[in-house]
């Protein structure tokens, strides 16, 4: 299987390619590694056009009128809306797989996301390992990013876990 | 607009199930998620590319899947709750065209030292295709008021 889909890489993109055990091992080299600050202003219609997107009509997110009425004092952002706000953390190409899928997300929030605020995200890798899924052998890559705000509090902490195969 | 409610801890039990969340994904609406969240990953709306990756065809990102499970929580919690954590595991691929169905249950509720009445209650999440697969896998922590 592995044997195969090295054959298919290497006709395809005709470069050097990796076993899974070479790119783990390469990975790993990689662990701590810290990606720029990435500071973007919050944004309302960012927002809206965000759970636009999702389908999510609840008016805390784009309605200034409700939202007051809230212990919030106003609009706020859904959840998962620091997700727009990009990482950026660049490896070298680990030579292996043809696909990038996301195998997990989880955030811990220490307060919500307000239009106004200006949040920085920072990733750094965190993990680098090789499985065996159903569908054949992945190369897993864990970031941590951690959110903080104008005023360097800490906002939130991110975990994606990616899945190369 | 009359705002909505906000749940108690003393109305929520462990074994609740929220109000199932139904969504009809389209490749426009994957289109416009990318536009929205900055991720223009190809495997999420051009075919070809998507199949060249070994893809059965464009799928659904995993964030939007977790931002339903957010949408689902809050919506159940009412707009004071304050979502603390939220996990999602994608176990599975799920592609355009179909039915997409979240859910959760209360598995524990933990009133706050305070003793004011508000506290923190744990919830198993899910999202599942047309066939009852649980594709997504998660869990949240939301804090109600008293």
């Amino acid at each position: 299987m592995r044997r195969r889909r090295r054959r298919h890489s290497q006709r395809k993109f005709g470069k050097r390619v990796a076993t899974l055990e070479e790119a783990v091992a390469e990975g790993q080299r990689h662990v701590g590694m810290t990606g720029p600050a990435n500071s973007r202003v919050i944004e309302a219609g960012a927002i809206r056009r965000f759970v636009e997107a999702l389908g999510d009509s609840n008016p805390l997110y784009t309605d200034p009128e409700y939202a007051r009425q809230t212990r919030w004092g106003g609009i706020i952002a859904p959840p998962t809306f620091l997700c727009t706000i990009q990482a950026p953390l660049t490896l070298p190409d680990l030579g292996f797989g043809r696909v990038n899928l996301n195998g997990g997300n989880s955030y811990k929030w220490h307060r919500p996301v307000r239009p106004g605020d200006v949040i920085t995200a920072q990733a750094t890798l965190v993990e680098v390992r090789g499985a065996q899924s159903s569908s054949g052998v992945l190369l897993i890559l864990v970031r941590e990013i951690r959110y903080t705000d104008q005023d360097g509090r800490l906002v939130a902490e991110g975990r994606s876990t990616g899945l190369r195969r | 607009m009359l705002v909505s409610r906000t749940l108690r801890l003393s109305e929520v039990h462990v074994g609740d199930e929220l109000p199932p969340l139904t969504k009809h994904p389209t490749t426009r609406q994957l289109v416009q998620y990318a536009g929205a969240s900055g991720d223009f990953y190809e495997i999420h709306y051009e075919k070809p590319f998507a199949e060249a990756a070994g893809l059965p065809g464009v799928i659904l990102h995993g964030l939007l899947k977790a931002g339903w499970l957010g949408e689902l929580v809050q919506t159940w919690a009412g707009p004071n709750a304050f979502v603390r954590h939220i996990e999602a595991s994608y176990r599975g691929i799920d592609q355009p065209g179909r039915p997409y169905v979240l859910g959760g249950r209360v598995v524990s509720t933990e009133a706050s030292t305070d003793s004011d009445g508000s506290g923190v209650v744990e919830l198993e999440l899910w999202g599942q295709d047309e066939t009852g697969r649980r594709t997504t896998i998660g869990k949240a922590r939301v804090e109600l008021e008293a």
